[in-house]
């Protein structure tokens, strides 16, 4: 049995401990926010929150969130206050960063992460935080939204 | 399906359909298809009161309007810019616009693109779905295509705007007779008519049911760029909302309780067939259905798509051996330029007698290039779900050819084309994998599905989306130039394997007078199809480096050359001008780095780039800015236009830095990215976009920004280390820096 809670509400799933979280939420769960991309913790397109801080969910196991909170792209907005739409999500809309969108949803965790350790991220701190591929190249404006926020 | 309380009228000759919606309201479109077929459709598919017209407007009663867009949304933004076009047309309100994906039926789909490329000069991404289409009733039908940067250049300008500016004028109509006013003294704003004499005004709604009494015009005046309200503004595209909450669908994101997953594994060598298959271990593991048998590999199907792809690992194949099994990326080489080297080829474009200005040269120069082969790797994994109950069935994968992939789903399924039902949903990049006749792994997928009776998802995993891919061809090509006694270059001549999927791509457009381009094809068991901006990605490196060797050759400026070479081409010189000048070229620059131009034309836009390099410590390339400027004639949206150029330069200098695909023993080597890199937030220079308006029809915008971006960085290799760069990708080569050199710049 995986026993976690999902953007707040309690989960038990008779799964396999080595179940990687990201197949348990999408195939088991139905939660089809968090995507697959490379399977090896290489792209972060998988990135969900583990107690807050971004983890990159094709490579851990259910059996390492055990009793913990995992929040999803889904969960985003009520586990940060409940609003709509976050600060992220919102400067994600005014820049216009997404373009196919796939990489989006473990971009925007891996920001919110980021940001939430470290409300003013230097450019430095950016390229080293923020490691996810996005195919469409929508690195500049992720670069010019993360700036907003930060000046904020 | 809409239904209509009255025939569509038809004006054949101008295509313009209008027909009455149920329930107040009308249709307004530019008929994609024939008349002819149109009304062949009505009478066999249409069911109880249904009518079908190519609707691409709907105007409602309660003054909605609806715009059906036939093209694929994989990030370009193309829903909200099609849907500017016709609200603009229409002088609508555009926050009372909704834009819908037109369903996968061929009546919706979309022959603006054969007519914009010319029916008879085909862009071979297309001719796959030309030929094969199972519901072709006119010779050229049945595309829903996304590609070749086409949908604002054709289906927008040709018919969108058509039918928008067609709505406004009947809308005009009713309200002037309506009202018993001359309908000079009629205007249309916000999804208005007014009088302004008389202070009335109408909601096109209002008007809708009225309208679709009417017989469209036959000329609807289209706009002038003047009169423009919603084109050429930068309106937030409409497609980015869902994509911050996730809640934008994907093909993969297709789901029911009882749905069940394919992991697939298909031949390493390509064209293998699967000869035996030892399940071992893997029928026994939980959640494990069946191994399903392939032709060319197998899968297994699980209960959720980890345990299939655990159990997959479990699974022990033998394939038949090739002709292919012991085939090198190295032996491919040998072959490409043994071909060179054999054959002079067949033409792409002669002038002038190069053979004799290199005969008679003063100086000769010779360069032989190369780029390898390249995934699409796009963000999503190729995937499809269907559910085939009995002759029905249901499809989800994301595809740049709705149409087009219900067909071959449908075709290897053993099914009618009209029994199978298309769910659209968003795509997770495109870029050339996603077109019909590449999209291998759909019929697989069809043959998994038609094994079991709930819905089965097919997923590949990244190393099978890798090493199963079509891919972009690699090309060699070696080059001679001639100069005369003073300098200047008299001859180009270019031998390049083939083959060729853009004609023209290897055209130059510098005025040197003998020219001699010749193909040589060279068949690989490699496949190979369309990737972001086709044979331009590999072309516009060699030309572009070549003809910076020439300058340097020379003596001339690279810039200069290009410029004096490009008297006939003022829209060439117009963008490399504004790209130098704001890159800073010939100013003063940080110590250490160097400026490489290059520029391009390509789907209807022109591209110059600047490179601003500089070597590291490490003696590794650093890229710091790219400038661009481009002229797409004039961008619907241009912020969605920079975008797409801020993107294509991405893709291309991810290729130029990283992007190779080899081939070992007949197979695939790379399989994940840490050995197919990417650039990523770290790695990704400054990009400066300039939009040039240059009054010309709207090019294209998806592809256009790829191509220079390779041969600007190596240029500016060139000026910083004397070493030119000749073959990509550039990979962590060490160059050592020569100052003397940068003075050139």
């Amino acid at each position: 049995m995986a026993n976690f809670r999902l953007n707040g509400e309690s989960r038990e799933l008779d799964i396999e401990p080595e179940m990687p979280l990201l197949w348990a939420l999408r195939d088991e769960l139905g939660m089809t926010g968090t995507k697959f991309g490379c399977g090896i913790g290489n792209c972060g397109a998988c990135t969900v929150h583990v107690d807050g801080n971004a983890a990159r969910s094709c490579v851990t196991p259910v059996s390492a969130v055990e009793g913990r909170d995992v929040t999803t792209i889904e969960g985003l907005a009520t586990a940060l206050g409940g609003d709509e739409l976050t600060p992220v999500q919102q400067a994600w809309i005014d820049h216009q960063v997404p373009q196919c969108g796939y990489c989006q949803s473990g971009m925007i965790m891996a920001v919110s992460s980021l940001l939430e350790r470290n409300p003013s991220p230097s450019d430095a701190e950016i390229d080293a935080g923020i490691t996810n591929i996005c195919r469409c190249g929508s690195y500049p404006r992720v670069r010019k939204a993360i700036r907003a926020l930060a000046s904020a | 399906m809409t239904e209509t309380t009255s025939k569509p009228k038809i004006s054949r000759r101008k295509f313009l359909l209008v027909s009455a919606v149920a329930g107040g309201g009308v249709l307004i479109g530019y008929a994609a298809t024939r008349p002819s077929r149109h009304r062949v459709a009505n009478d066999t598919l249409a069911e109880g009161g249904e009518r079908f017209v190519t609707s691409w407007i709907r105007l409602q009663p309660d003054n909605r309007i609806t715009v059906y867009v036939p093209h694929s949304e994989m990030g370009q933004g193309i829903h909200t810019a099609l849907g500017q076009m016709a609200a603009d047309e229409l002088d609508a309100d555009w926050e009372l616009v909704d834009i819908e994906q037109a369903p996968a039926t061929d009546l919706f789909a979309n022959d603006a693109i054969v007519k914009g490329f010319g029916e008879e000069l085909l862009p071979p991404f297309l001719m796959g779905v030309v030929n094969a289409s199972a519901l072709t009733v006119a010779r050229v039908a049945n595309l829903q295509t996304t590609g070749g940067s086409s949908s604002v250049r054709y289906t927008g300008e040709n018919t969108i705007r058509v039918a928008g500016a067609a709505a406004r004028q009947m809308l005009l109509e009713c309200a002037a007779e309506r009202w018993g006013v001359p309908l000079a003294e009629c205007s249309t704003e916000l999804s208005h008519v007014h009088h302004s004499a008389s202070g009335r005004s109408l909601a096109y709604g209002e008007l809708a049911s009225a309208a679709a009494e009417l017989e469209p015009p036959e000329n609807p005046v289209l706009k002038e760029r003047s009169q423009f309200n919603i084109m050429g503004k930068a309106i937030s595209r409409r497609d980015i909302p869902p994509k911050v909450d996730g809640s934008a669908p994907y093909g993969i994101d297709a789901h029911s309780e009882d749905m069940l997953y394919a992991a697939l594994r298909l031949a390493p060598v390509f064209g293998a067939k699967l000869v035996s298959v030892d399940t071992g271990e893997a029928l026994a593991q939980r959640g494990v259905q069946r191994v399903v048998e392939l032709e060319d590999g197998y899968a297994v199907v699980a209960d959720n798509y980890w345990r299939a792809k655990q159990a997959l690992e479990l699974v022990e194949a033998t394939f038949e051996s090739t002709e292919n099994d012991n085939v090198s990326s190295a032996m491919l080489a040998e072959r490409f330029d043994a071909a060179l080297a054999g054959d002079n080829g067949s033409e792409d474009f002669e002038s002038g007698d190069a053979d004799a200005a290199l005969e008679a040269a003063r100086d000769v120069l010779e360069a032989s290039y190369r780029v390898p082969y390249l995934a699409h790797a796009a963000m999503e994994p190729m995937n499809s779900t269907m559910h085939i109950q009995g002759d029905r069935a249901e499809l989800w994968t994301s595809t740049q050819d709705a149409l087009a992939i219900k067909a071959r789903a449908a075709s290897t399924a053993g099914l009618r084309e009209d029994d199978v039902t298309y769910h659209h949903s968003y795509l997770g990049g495109g870029f050339g994998r996603r077109l019909p006749f590449t999209w291998n792994v759909i019929d697989h997928a069809a043959l998994i599905a038609k094994e079991f009776d709930v819905p089965v998802k097919t997923i590949l995993t990244r190393e099978e989306d890798m090493r199963q891919d079509y891919y972009r061809p690699a090309v060699h090509s070696n080059f001679r130039a001639a100069f005369d006694s003073e300098g200047r270059v008299t001859a180009w001549h270019n031998r390049f394997t083939g083959p060729i999927q853009v004609p023209g791509a290897a055209h130059i457009p510098y005025a040197i007078p003998n020219q001699s381009i010749r193909v040589v094809d060279v068949e690989t068991h490699v496949p190979i199809a369309s990737w972001r901006s086709v044979d331009h990605s590999q072309q516009t490196f060699f030309i572009e480096s070549f003809i910076d060797e020439i300058a340097h050759r020379g003596g001339v400026n690279p810039y200069q050359l290009r410029m004096d070479l490009l008297q006939e081409h003022p829209r060439h010189r117009n963008v490399l001008q504004v790209a130098a000048e704001s890159a800073g070229y010939g100013s003063g620059l940080p110590e250490g780095h160097a400026l490489g131009i290059a520029v391009q034309e390509s789907f209807g836009s022109i591209a110059a780039q600047v490179a601003e390099v500089s070597i590291g410590d490490d003696g590794r390339a650093i890229v710091h800015k790219i400038t661009c400027a481009m002229d797409c004639g004039w961008a619907v949206n241009p912020d969605g236009a920079e975008a797409q150029i801020e993107s294509g330069i991405i893709f291309g200098l991810t290729a130029a830095l990283h992007g190779a695909i080899t081939i070992e023993n007949g197979q695939v080597v790379q399989g994940n990215f840490p050995d197919y890199e990417m650039l990523r937030m770290a790695t990704t220079p400054e990009i400066v976009v300039h939009l040039v308006e240059s009054g010309n029809p709207p090019g294209g915008l998806g592809e256009p920004a790829t191509p220079p971006v390779a041969a600007a960085v190596a240029n500016a290799i060139y000026i910083l280390t004397g070493q030119r760069i000749r073959e990509l990708p550039i990979g962590d080569r060490e160059f050592t820096q020569t100052p003397s050199l940068a003075t050139i710049d």
